[in-house]
């Protein structure tokens, strides 16, 4: 594992660059040539109505999915060469057949071995170190969420993408959860999430990527993105209303 | 219903001659079973999460061998270990080996495709976290394992229950030979066209308890599995 992010240190994958990336399921294009380039760190927050291709946008970038045409770039690196440096979190976790603590102990081999007091710490942090010894699929949803960002976060990702990750959850663990993410952002962690939750992304955005139909339709500061949207898709998004 | 009483005498005063049975069908089939899970399970597994043409025609081919008649796998290895036949200088025909060989190859598809079932489901649930936390290879394989292992257990437990109540192919490898080849189910057979329904009612109570234990050990590691969310 590599050691602490610096704030202050450039983050290898950055800039994010992304051209024309095409992608074809069930003979439809659901990504239809997504162009997006992501210079800064901070928090980037990715809204857009449902089947606008968040999640396949973002799997792309995590290397689950191959597009069909395209190009992504992260810094210098490929996809496949910048994995070690990413981490996900998906909207609904899954945790292994074990324990709360070896659950971590699993995603992360070397500091089990070396720094186990660092897994307590890090069980601490999403509150959950008086359940270390619970078998980890007997949380709630909350808190197998709390585990799955804890896990995310043993490896100190240059890039950490989140799905949806505090969907369903009570408003204490959102608020744990977006704490703990803007704490990892401050300590130099790129963070692209995606978020139906406008407070949410109010309260956590640096900037915004708005997607439709299978395209980035509006990249803009966060503030610029909620009080003057610049396409009328994402106005009317905001406004809630159906957007077809 | 003397024949009944009898046979329970047999089974509480630990008759020798039953016990010799009794103790020579798990024999056998324990170790017929160890040899199918050291082939059945990494199989079962690796097919499950590979990923090559042909993969699932292996698949389907363990299936169909899932369902092959004892008998014929009897016939099979009958010819493979006969005198003439191509592993005849093993000499193992009429002995135990030869039984436990049957039974190996009866169970091996069975504990091979049921675990493959098993580890293809948790390869859907895990296959995308697994990818994101850089987990392949080896370290997948043991992990889909250790995290199926009571699903697996349960896969085990079924091929033991198959093997110990298993006839045809035994009495065709093994003979039924008196102190030497002679398992609880050719017994039973043997003795019941004797019309000698003491003994046969006796190992017939212990094959049944047999088979009742396991299915009751299945219960109990599902039930102790689901409990902890471990199923
Ligand atoms: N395997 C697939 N086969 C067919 N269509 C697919 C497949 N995967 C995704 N799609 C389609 O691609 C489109 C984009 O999907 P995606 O999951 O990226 O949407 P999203 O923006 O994340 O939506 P949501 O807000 O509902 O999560 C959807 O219309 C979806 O139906
Ligand atoms: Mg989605």
């Amino acid at each position: 594992m590599n050691t602490l992010r610096n704030a202050n240190m450039p983050n290898p994958l950055l800039p994010i660059s992304i051209r024309d990336l095409r992608l074809t399921r069930s003979d439809r294009p659901v990504l239809g040539g997504v162009n997006l380039k992501i210079d800064d760190p901070g928090i980037t927050v990715i809204m857009g109505p449902n089947g606008a291709g968040k999640t396949l946008l973002l799997r792309c970038l995590h290397g689950l999915i191959t597009p069909d045409q395209g190009f992504i770039k992260l810094g210098s690196l490929a996809v496949a060469d910048s994995r070690d440096e990413q981490a996900m979190v998906f909207q609904h976790p899954v945790l292994l057949r074990r324990t709360v603590l070896q659950n971590l102990a699993f995603a992360a081999p070397e500091i089990a071995k070396t720094a186990p007091e660092r897994l307590i710490q890090a069980l601490e942090s999403v509150n959950l170190a008086n359940r270390a010894d619970q078998p980890a699929r007997m949380l709630s949803g909350g808190e197998q969420q709390r585990l799955s960002l804890a896990r995310a976060l043993l490896s100190e990702p240059a890039l950490l993408l989140l799905d949806e990750a505090t969907a369903n959850l009570d408003p204490a663990s959102v608020l744990l959860i977006e704490s703990l993410v803007k704490a990892q952002s401050l300590q130099g962690t790129k963070v692209i999430l995606v978020s139906h939750d406008q407070s949410q992304a109010r309260r956590l955005a640096d900037e915004i990527v708005f997607m439709s139909n299978g395209k980035v339709a509006e990249q803009s500061p966060a503030d610029q993105f909620f009080t003057t949207p610049q396409t009328p898709a994402a106005k009317a998004y905001l406004a809630g209303e159906i957007l077809f | 219903m003397d024949a009944l009483s009898e046979a329970f005498r047999l089974i509480i005063t630990l008759d020798a001659d039953l016990f010799e049975i009794l103790l020579l069908s798990i024999r056998v089939s324990l170790i017929a079973l160890a040899i199918s899970a050291i082939i059945g399970l990494p199989l079962g597994s690796w097919l499950a999460i590979s990923k090559f043409p042909g993969r699932k025609f292996c698949i389907l081919l363990l299936n169909a061998l899932m369902g092959m008649p004892p008998v014929v796998v009897g016939l099979i290895v009958y010819l493979l270990l006969s005198r003439s036949g191509p592993l005849g200088w093993l000499g193992l025909l009429y002995t135990p080996s030869a039984m436990i060989i049957a039974q190996a190859v009866l169970i091996t598809p069975i504990i091979a495709a049921l675990s493959n079932q098993v580890i293809e489901n948790l390869h859907q649930e895990y296959r995308d976290t697994f990818y994101s936390m850089g987990i392949t290879g080896r370290r997948a394989v043991v992990a889909y394992l250790v995290d199926a292992r009571y699903a697996l257990t349960t896969c085990i437990l079924a091929g033991f229950g198959r093997a110990i109540a298993e006839v045809g192919a035994v009495i065709i490898v093994g003979g039924n030979i008196d102190h030497l080849t002679r398992v609880m189910t050719t017994a039973i057979a043997l003795e019941t066209s004797k019309g000698n329904l003491t003994l046969a009612l006796g190992l017939g109570a212990v094959l049944l308890s047999l088979s009742l234990l396991v299915n009751a050990l299945v219960i109990g590691v599902r039930e102790y599995a689901a409990k902890r969310q471990y199923a």
